[in-house]
């Protein structure tokens, strides 16, 4: 086995029937879509097919509305500060604690330019409250952006209820649905989601391409402006080849949409039952009745992530962590925190996100070197006893300085 | 991943001296798991000659704590308290073939742990002295508390001027926004609003009629000069060995030698001396090699 690979979440392989489909837009279809010439008319062809497959993936009513970005964050940024641009006299955001940093980062930073933003809070399973969300739909909002699904838990959360709320009192919707895309069954026709932001490298798509939803009629205001390339609603010339990518990638997704939701689910089911039956002390976080079908995120308690991952990565096993240290910042995942994840369990979190290339020798694999290798870091842990937590650890263990 | 050396890895893979200690007569205690880090270094010292017999230690942290751990057990084992004591944290990272700046906290801790430990032995009671923020300057290693305090302190207003404080920000450049931040934030406390285009106050000073070599040899020492009291903050030091034209040629000593920011401190000891001079200067390090083995680290 040449490396278990289980930090989908983080990016995913590119499908080789998704390279094999680039690789003549690189060479013989250079042209550029918007030529009148036949070397761009082709290219165009093959553009306007891919649009209309990621449609399918979304159940979009018109392919007009799908605009080809260059990644996530890229549609997120254009999402929210189109609603802001459109709606001047509005000052306040509506968003979660938990978003990623994409949305979170843009929406703080825009509090330093006189927006309020409200941050919901999630509860321990990493839940939102509608009442108070219900609350603060006023007419002083100017968009409400709220992901699909989380992307260190796999938590999902209501957007076609929220949107409903939002529309019903006349508030452009955005979710941020990333993590969703092609795990979930997703049909925007039907639904009052005015925008939706994906990217292409989570579901099998090479990276550096993205797509923003945007609902027919929802006002709108670009971001980059200087062409007339996706209806003058993101100049730029088309990165055509990842585009291409993307849309049979988007295909392939919809007819493994089945596998994910059923075997893909099982496996992940079993590594977690697996390594939680071995490991004392260790719990699944997150809403774990309603999440990905790919995602498992363990706290293990009194030890820290990243040494958990250096350590899986020297048994070829790839995994993420919510590790201060794996950001290079003091505090632990800010995902975990909201949910109230105690500080002798955050940082010692790890997220496992499968595909549906992962395979039971894999996930067998896993659940036999994790065990020991939380027993090795516990070992050296000062907050760990001969066959558990010190008792009382906090008094085992009481530093000078805190 | 972060980019540790094979040193780190080794000491992480197969740590030193892992483990409690039932005979310990010196036990520091430092961290906390709300930090994510915390270190407990466990002495067995000689009461006759104070010397450290034996080093244990008990970390929870990432692998570079788990690593910096490791390393300070092996390096002061069989020193005297006194020697012992006189361990940086650089000694920590030099030891390991340096850190990633955004690490550099681990090596600290083992000093402090090393402090407490012997403070603990003594009977002493021993204060942590520092607070750590959150790293803006990734260059030079810089936290949000140090420039914050540093503004505040010394009433600083430009980004320049943090620059010529702390370091901060006189690298690649991009934690400038940062540091505006902090300024904005802390010059709000006095009354005072950061303003991007105020100008640096420097005393206008006349450009030097062309030196003679005797004149200009004094005027890059007394540069140097100016410089040196930030690099024994870090325990390093410079010296001018000699100048070839355009070339200025130096050594660094104790700390800055082989340190991983070495390039860029040097970087940073050329622009002032350009500025200063008034002409385009080189600064190179005199011993052949430590460029090579400094970029390595970059």
């Amino acid at each position: 086995m040449d490396g278990i690979y289980l930090d989908n979440n983080a990016t995913t392989r590119v499908d080789d029937a998704v390279v094999a489909a680039m690789l003549p837009f690189f060479t013989e279809q250079f042209g550029n879509p918007s030529s009148m010439h036949s070397f761009g008319n082709k290219v165009g062809l093959a553009i306007k097919k891919a649009r209309m497959q990621v449609q399918e993936l979304l159940g979009a009513e018109h392919e007009s509305e799908i605009i080809f970005t260059s990644c996530g964050t890229e549609s997120d940024s254009t999402a929210i500060l189109s609603a802001l641009k459109a709606n001047p006299e509005r000052k306040q955001i509506i968003t979660t604690t938990i978003e990623h940093p994409a949305v979170l980062a843009l929406c703080s930073h825009l509090e330093k330019e006189g927006y309020k933003t409200h941050f919901l809070k999630v509860d321990n399973k990493g839940r939102l409250d509608l009442d108070e969300y219900a609350r603060l739909l006023t007419d002083q909002v100017a968009v409400v952006s709220v992901m699909w699904a989380n992307n260190e838990t796999g938590s999902l959360f209501p957007v076609e209820k929220m949107a409903e709320m939002a529309s019903a009192v006349g508030i452009p919707f955005h979710t941020d649905a990333v993590q969703a895309v092609g795990k979930v069954p997703i049909d925007l026709k039907n639904s009052k989601i005015d925008m939706l932001s994906l990217s292409g490298h989570k579901l099998h798509a090479p990276k550096g391409v993205g797509v923003l939803y945007l609902k027919r009629g929802v006002r709108f205001r670009p971001l980059l402006r200087g062409g007339h390339q996706e209806r003058g609603r993101r100049a730029g010339t088309e990165n055509s080849a990842s585009i291409v990518g993307l849309g049979l990638a988007c295909e392939q997704a919809m007819k493994h949409m089945h596998y994910e939701n059923t075997e893909v689910m099982r496996l992940r089911d079993k590594l977690e039952a697996g390594i939680l039956a071995k490991v004392p002390r260790a719990f699944a976080t997150g809403d774990v009745d309603n999440r990905l079908p790919n995602t498992s995120n363990i706290a293990f308690e009194f030890i820290e992530g990243e040494a958990i991952l250096l350590l899986l990565n020297k048994f070829g096993i790839a995994a993420s962590s919510g590790s201060a240290c794996t950001s290079g910042s003091l505090e632990p995942s800010h995902v975990m925190r909201a949910m109230g994840i105690p500080y002798t369990a955050a940082h010692g979190t790890i997220r496992f996100s499968l595909s549906r290339y992962s395979t039971e020798a894999e996930v067998d694999r896993v659940i036999q070197v994790v065990p020991e290798i939380i027993a090795q870091l516990r070992k050296m842990s000062p907050y760990w006893g001969e066959n558990g937590p010190a008792e009382e650890p906090d008094k085992a263990f009481a530093p000078v300085y805190a | 991943m972060w980019d540790y050396s094979d040193k780190v890895k080794e000491h992480f893979f197969s740590p030193r001296n892992s483990g409690a200690m039932d005979d310990a007569n010196a036990v520091g205690d430092v961290g906390s798991l709300n930090c994510g880090d915390a270190l407990r270094l466990m002495l067995k010292v000689d009461p006759e000659t104070e010397t450290i017999q034996d080093a244990r230690f008990q970390t929870f942290g990432c692998g570079s704590a788990i690593a910096s751990s490791s390393a300070l057990t092996e390096i002061i084992k069989g020193m005297s308290l006194d020697e012992a004591l006189k361990v940086s944290n650089q000694d920590i990272a030099d030891y390991l073939d340096g850190l990633p700046p955004e690490k550099m906290h681990c090596s600290v801790m083992g000093r402090e742990a090393l402090q407490a430990a012997v403070a603990n032995y003594r009977g002493e009671e021993w204060k942590d002295d520092h607070e750590e923020g959150a790293l803006i300057c990734k260059c030079f290693a810089i936290d949000a508390v140090l420039i914050e305090e540093t503004v505040r302190a010394n009433k600083l207003s430009t980004v320049e001027d943090v620059i010529n404080y702390t370091k901060a920000g006189g690298g690649c450049s991009s934690c400038h926004e940062g540091i505006e931040e902090i300024l904005v934030k802390v010059m709000a406390e006095r009354g005072e609003s950061f303003n991007p285009h105020a100008v640096v106050a420097k005393p206008e000073e006349e450009k030097p009629a062309k030196m003679n070599n005797l004149q200009r040899i004094k005027r890059i020492e007394t540069i140097l000069d100016s410089i040196r009291p930030q690099l024994q903050r870090d325990h390093g030091d410079i010296e001018l060995v000699d100048v070839d034209g355009k070339t200025i040629y130096v050594n660094m000593i104790g700390a800055c030698s082989g340190c991983q920011m070495e390039a860029q401190t040097l970087q940073g000891i050329q622009t002032k001396l350009m500025e200063d001079l008034g002409e385009f200067v080189k600064v190179v390090p005199s011993r052949a090699g430590s460029y090579a083995r400094a970029a390595s680290h970059v």
